[in-house]
C-alpha cells in the first residue's frame, strides 16, 4: 500500500518540476525573442542604385582619383597616368576601409593596413585578399556615369 | 564628535554593525618584496571612478547623432567653462585605466594568483578588462571624427568574420550594414548604459571574491610574509592607497593640462581613410600584427588566420587557471611563467615598435 502510494508521489513531483521548468523556459524565450529581433533594425527599402553620375571628366586630371557615392557605399573613380578612366568599389576587401588613389605610387592604396591595388583594382601588396569590385564607366560628353555589374 | 558617536550608536542599535567592524578591523594586507603589486587593482578602480564622474559631466552637453556629435564635443572644449579639462581628463583617465588594468593583470599573473581557489577572481578580472576595452572602443567613436569613423569601420568588420553569428553580430553592432549615425547612437547606449552596468556588477563580484579569500601570497614569498607584520587595511593600507590615488590625480591633471586631447576633423563617410590612421595604443599590437599578415597564408585569408589566432590566445589566457595544473597545488609551472613573459614581451614589443614607426 505504502509503496504504491510513494511511486505516484515521486512521479508527480517530477512532472511538476518538468512543467515548471518548461513554462519558465518558455517565458524566458518569449521575453528574449522580441529583444533579439528588436536589436536588428528593419531593412530600409532602398532603391537599388545601379548607375550614378560619378563626376566630371574635366575635374579628373591624369594620375588622380576621386571618391563618389554609390548608393550607401563609396566608389572610387581613377584616371590613370595615361588618361584612362576606371571605377571600382572603394571598400577595401581587407577590413572595410575606404581606399584612395596615390599619385606618387600610381596605384590605389588603403591607409588602414597599407594595402595596395594596381590600376585594374587587383590586390598586389599588403593584407587585402581580393581585388576591388570593378564598375563600368561611360563617358557622355564631360559626364562620367558608373554602372554596376557590367 | 559627540554627535557622530550618537549617530553611530543609533545605527549600531538598529543594524548590529559589530560583525562589520570586526571584519574591517581584522582585514590585513601581507607585506613582502612584491607588496607593491597589491596597489594596481585599486589604482584601476580609481580611474574607473574618475570615468564615471567625468562621463556624467560630459553627458550634460554631448549629443549622440551623426549631425550633432562632433559639434557638441567642439562646443564642450571651446565654450563650456572647463569643458576642455573634463573631456581631456575623461580621455586620459580611460587610457590610464586600461594601462593600470594591464599592469594589474600581469602582476597577478606573475604572482600566480589566478590558481585555485582564485579562478573566479581571474575570470571576473578578465571580463573587466574586456569591458574596459569595450569602453575604449565605443567611446572612441563618440566624437564622430575621421579617425574614429574608420577605426570603427575596421573594428566592427572584424566581428563579421566570426563563424555563423558574424553577419548578425555586424548588424547588431552597426545598427545596419554600414557605420552610420545609427552606429553612433548605439555605441553611445553601450558606452553610457550597458557597459557601466556590467562593469559595476562584475567589479562588485571581483571585490567580493577578494574579501572572502584575502590577498594571495605566492609560495616563494610565504617565508618572508610570515616573518613580517602584515599591514592593517584600515587605516594603514587605505592611506597608502590614497597616496597612490593622489599621484594618479596629479598625473591626470598634468596630462590634461599639457597634452589636451585632440578632436580631429569631422567624419565624412564618403572620403578616403586618412593616411596615418591607427587605433588606440592598446589595440596597436593586434593592429600591427594584422598589417604584417599576407593576403593568404596556408590557403586561408591572412586576417582570418590572425583573428582566429587572437581568439585562441585569448581563450588560453582566460583558461590559465585550469590549464596550469601546477598552479592548483601552489606551484605555478615554468611553462606558464614562460608564457607570461612571451605574451608580455609580444604586447609591449609590438606597441613600442609601432610608436617608434618600425612598421610603416
Ligand atoms: C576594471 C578593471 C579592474 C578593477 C577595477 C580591479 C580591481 C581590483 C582590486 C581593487 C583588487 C584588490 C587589490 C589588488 O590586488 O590590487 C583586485 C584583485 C585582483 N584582480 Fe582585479 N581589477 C580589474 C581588472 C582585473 C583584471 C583584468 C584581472 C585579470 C584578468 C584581474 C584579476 C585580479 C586578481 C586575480 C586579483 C586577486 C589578487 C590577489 O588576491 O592578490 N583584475 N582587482
Ligand atoms: S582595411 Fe584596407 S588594408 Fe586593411
Amino acid at each position: 500500500m505504502r509503496a504504491a502510494n510513494e511511486t505516484p508521489a515521486v512521479s508527480r513531483r517530477t512532472a511538476l518540476n518538468w512543467l515548471l521548468g518548461t513554462s519558465l523556459g518558455a517565458t524566458v524565450a518569449a521575453a528574449l525573442y522580441p529583444v533579439f529581433r528588436f536589436v536588428i533594425p528593419p531593412q530600409v527599402a532602398e532603391a537599388p542604385v545601379n548607375r550614378v553620375l560619378a563626376g566630371k571628366l574635366s575635374e579628373l586630371p591624369d594620375n588622380s582619383g576621386k571618391i563618389f557615392r554609390f548608393g550607401s557605399k563609396p566608389g572610387i573613380l581613377i584616371r590613370t597616368p595615361t588618361g584612362e578612366v576606371r571605377a571600382f568599389s572603394a571598400v577595401c576587401t581587407h577590413l572595410n576601409c575606404t581606399v584612395q588613389y596615390r599619385p606618387d605610387l600610381q596605384h590605389i592604396w588603403c591607409a588602414c593596413h597599407n594595402g595596395q591595388y594596381d590600376l585594374q583594382g587587383k590586390n598586389i601588396a599588403g593584407p587585402p585578399p581580393r581585388p576591388l569590385e570593378a564598375y563600368k564607366v561611360d563617358i557622355a560628353g564631360d559626364d562620367l556615369y558608373v554602372t554596376k555589374g557590367a | 564628535m559627540r554627535a557622530l558617536d550618537k549617530l553611530w550608536q543609533a545605527l549600531d542599535e538598529r543594524l548590529e554593525l559589530d560583525p562589520i567592524v570586526e571584519f574591517v578591523a581584522h582585514k590585513v594586507v601581507p607585506r613582502h618584496r612584491h607588496s607593491w603589486a597589491y596597489y594596481f587593482g585599486g589604482f584601476t578602480m580609481f580611474f574607473f571612478f574618475v570615468q564615471v564622474a567625468t562621463g556624467i559631466l560630459l553627458l550634460l552637453y554631448y549629443r549622440p547623432t551623426a549631425e550633432a556629435a562632433f559639434e557638441s564635443v567642439q562646443f564642450i572644449v571651446t565654450r563650456v567653462p572647463f569643458g576642455w579639462l573634463v573631456r581631456s581628463v575623461h580621455s586620459w583617465s580611460a587610457n590610464l585605466m586600461i594601462l593600470s588594468a594591464f599592469a594589474h593583470m600581469f602582476s597577478v599573473y606573475f604572482m600566480g594568483s589566478y590558481a585555485k581557489p582564485r579562478e573566479l577572481t581571474w575570470w571576473s578580472g578578465f571580463a573587466l578588462l574586456g569591458l574596459a576595452m569595450g569602453f575604449g572602443f565605443s567611446g572612441y567613436l563618440l566624437p564622430w571624427n575621421q579617425l574614429s569613423f574608420f577605426a570603427t569601420q575596421v573594428g566592427t568588420d572584424m566581428v563579421s568574420k566570426v563563424p555563423f553569428a558574424g553577419a548578425w553580430l555586424l548588424k547588431f553592432l552597426r545598427g545596419g550594414n554600414e557605420v552610420t549615425g545609427a552606429t553612433l547612437t548605439r555605441f553611445f547606449g553601450f558606452h553610457v548604459a550597458v557597459l557601466p552596468m556590467l562593469t559595476a556588477l562584475l567589479l562588485a563580484g571581483h571585490l567580493a571574491f577578494i574579501q572572502r579569500q584575502g590577498m594571495h601570497v605566492p609560495a616563494s614569498l610565504e617565508e618572508e610574509a610570515k616573518k613580517r607584520k602584515p599591514i592593517r587595511f584600515v587605516p594603514n593600507f587605505m592611506l597608502r592607497e590614497g597616496v597612490v590615488w593622489l599621484l594618479g590625480l596629479a598625473a591626470l591633471a598634468a596630462l590634461a593640462a599639457f597634452f589636451p586631447w585632440e578632436l580631429g576633423i569631422k567624419a565624412d563617410p564618403f572620403s578616403s581613410a586618412p593616411a596615418g590612421i591607427k587605433p588606440e595604443w592598446y589595440f596597436l599590437f593586434m593592429f600591427e600584427t594584422l598589417k604584417l599578415l599576407p593576403a593568404h597564408l596556408l590557403g586561408i585569408e591572412g586576417e582570418l588566420l590572425g583573428l582566429g589566432a587572437f581568439a585562441l590566445g585569448g581563450l588560453v589566457w582566460f583558461l590559465v587557471p585550469v590549464l596550469d595544473r601546477g598552479g592548483r597545488v601552489g606551484r605555478r609551472s615554468r611553462a606558464f611563467l614562460a608564457l607570461g613573459w612571451v605574451v608580455l614581451a609580444y604586447i609591449v614589443g609590438f606597441t613600442f615598435a609601432s610608436f617608434a614607426g618600425v612598421f610603416k
